[in-house]
């Protein structure tokens, strides 16, 4: 009787042995450790977000053209604008200034971007998006005041660094139908890192 | 301001051994009491070294630190915008779009929700990228300064998520920063759900406000871009938003004229961090030691070579390893006084042994090094002594 009952221990704790050394790896590979406790169907915390306090924050637009809004505008009002607010960090016509060179275009095939001493990438030879021109603009320029332009504004000034950089012609009016239409020379070449997570990948 | 503090402390206790009849080569006085906020020893001054335009870079001096943790206010700091003030009784973070029940949460909510832990690097995708550039007197700092680490804590992304449920075609989240620039990020659900964390502490306090204060998104392993900071908003989706920074920025050129896209995991790196320029060494016995971190696991290996590149070393790796941590790596070393090139390299769990540049500029073309050179990193011993940054290519 007392022999089974130690055998019986003996299985129990072989099968406890067996058990934690199969989970073991799964704690020991986490540095936070596992829950021991189930958590609740929902822990019932934050507050529900109106629909307006969420159309005031979500403002980025995506490829397809999700988020663009109403408005419109051309190079031709884009010229006076970009003068006023961005020439004098982007040099006249986007070129030659402090900060990032706007425009620039390769003839058809030529991506040089790879070898020793490449061009600057700018819109018009390597930006993959249009769109990604207007969220950018209207988040994040100009420099000392993101935020300040309008959306007309927004559409002119994209469609004047798109002219300059030979994508559209001048007079071209950009809205929400027609930015996302617009496809970049350089899109095709983009392609999302497919190396594989382990082994010597380069 | 110290010396009058320690005055005032003296005659608060009516101390006046100054009149006993005593050498006062012999007589000792107590130090300044407890403060509120200690300080650094006023002999010790590790500094960032601030870098850019438009001063957006501030690099950890990773010379003049031991162990692994980076002491938070060397933490290295880069910004598109500048460092914004926010008060964390306005703040939220936002969860909406692709979900069941969207939220607005407070600091304290998150704070109720079950807290996690865990010391990892943040390394900047473009640490390094001067790494052909830099003359002989350069500092590891000014070449690789931009990575850190911490003890990071808050709240695991998968539990937000399971709170506001996932629509079937959610594959992208959108992070968004309250920084100037509202600097946005595109993340895949699967990095989200694994082992994402919405961080509100650094090394045990508030985030500091360069880091991100209040809340930071903690993606381990990945490019330091990604880990958004200022954190206000993340919006669920089925496709990338194409961002300025995972488009024009944070992208590599490849020889073949394509552009690799979201390569967000940080290769395996390996750095000397003594002996380094502008250290000057003496014959006999040093440490060699160093830092080593992996974006896919734990470093297994570190090797060491003192004869630039012939012979590879085994060195000691000092505990603790973690999975996507900077490690500790040592090696004894008696330098014969002759001039010679020190190099190392990691090799992490997953496999992967860091490249020499050859190697990263054979499989992808030099113009492509700004982000994820990983390379091996070289320091020239000269006859004197003296040790100088060098490129090894």
């Amino acid at each position: 009787m007392s022999v089974q009952l130690c055998r019986s221990a003996k299985t129990a704790l072989g099968l406890v042995v067996i058990i934690f050394f199969f989970c073991r790896p799964a704690f020991a590979d986490s540095q936070e450790g596992s829950s021991l406790h189930e958590h609740p169907e929902s822990f019932g915390l934050g507050t529900s977000p109106t629909e307006a306090e969420l159309a005031a924050l979500d403002t980025d637009i995506r490829p397809d053209g999700k988020g663009l809004p109403k408005g419109q505008g051309s190079a031709r009002e884009g010229k006076s604008i970009y003068e006023l607010k961005c020439q004098q960090c982007h040099g006249l016509e986007g070129e030659g200034g402090i900060n990032d060179k706007l425009v620039g275009t390769l003839k058809d095939g030529i991506f040089p971007f790879a070898e020793k001493d490449a061009p600057k990438k700018t819109i018009g030879n390597y930006w993959p998006y249009a769109t990604t021109l207007f969220d950018y603009i209207r988040r994040t320029m100009p420099y000392t005041q993101p935020g300040s332009l309008t959306d007309d504004e927004t559409y002119s000034l994209t469609a004047y660094l798109l002219y300059l950089n030979k994508i559209i012609p001048e007079d071209r009016v950009l809205n929400s139908d027609t930015l996302p239409a617009i496809t970049m020379p350089a899109h095709h070449r983009f392609k999302n890192d497919n190396r594989t997570r382990s082994g010597q990948v380069l | 301001m110290k010396r009058r503090h320690f005055l005032k402390n003296m005659t608060a206790l009516g101390t006046t051994s100054l009149l006993v009849n005593q050498s006062l080569a012999e007589t000792r006085f107590p130090g300044p009491p407890a403060s509120t906020t200690g300080t650094r020893s006023s002999y010790e001054n590790p500094q960032k070294t601030l870098y850019g335009q438009m001063q957006t870079h501030g690099l950890t001096p990773l010379q003049d630190l031991h162990g692994i943790i980076t002491p938070s206010d060397l933490h290295f700091e880069r910004h598109h915008s500048g460092i914004p003030d926010i008060n964390p009784e306005q703040h939220y973070l936002y969860i909406h779009g692709l979900v069941d029940k969207p939220l607005k949460l407070s600091i304290n909510d998150l704070k109720r929700f079950p807290s996690v832990s865990r010391i990892c690097f943040i390394e900047c995708a473009g640490n390094c990228q001067d790494y052909f550039k830099k003359g002989p007197e350069t500092s590891l700092q000014q070449v690789a300064g931009m990575t850190s680490q911490s003890e990071w804590t808050g709240v695991r992304l998968s539990t937000l998520l399971r709170e506001t449920g996932l629509r079937k075609n959610a594959n992208w989240l959108l992070a968004e920063g309250e920084d100037a620039a509202l600097l946005t990020r595109s993340i895949p659900v699967e990095k989200a759900m694994d082992d994402a964390i919405i961080a509100y502490a650094q090394n045990g306090e508030a985030i500091r406000p360069e880091q991100g204060y209040p809340l930071r998104l903690l993606l381990p392993g990945w490019e330091g871009s990604s880990c958004v900071k200022w954190l206000r908003r993340l919006e669920v989706g089925d496709q990338p938003w194409m961002t300025r920074e995972e488009t024009v920025k944070y992208t590599d050129p490849l020889k073949d004229g394509s552009v690799r896209q979201f390569s967000m995991i940080m290769d395996a790196r390996s750095v000397i961090t003594a002996p380094t320029y502008p250290h000057q060494i003496e014959k006999g016995w040093h440490e060699i030691r160093g830092l080593a971190w992996s974006g896919r696991g734990k470093i297994k290996k570190v090797e060491v070579s003192t004869d630039g590149g012939s012979h590879w070393l085994p060195t000691q790796l000092q505990g603790p390893v973690l999975s996507q941590a900077h490690t500790r790596f040592n090696i004894p070393w008696q330098w014969n006084g002759n001039e010679t090139l020190l190099l190392s390299r990691a090799t992490d769990d997953a496999g992967y042994t860091q490249p020499m540049v050859q190697t990263l500029i054979a499989a992808r073309g030099i113009g492509s090094l700004r982000y994820h050179n990983n390379g091996v990193l070289g320091w020239r011993v000269k006859s004197d002594g003296r040790i100088y940054y060098e490129i090894v290519a």
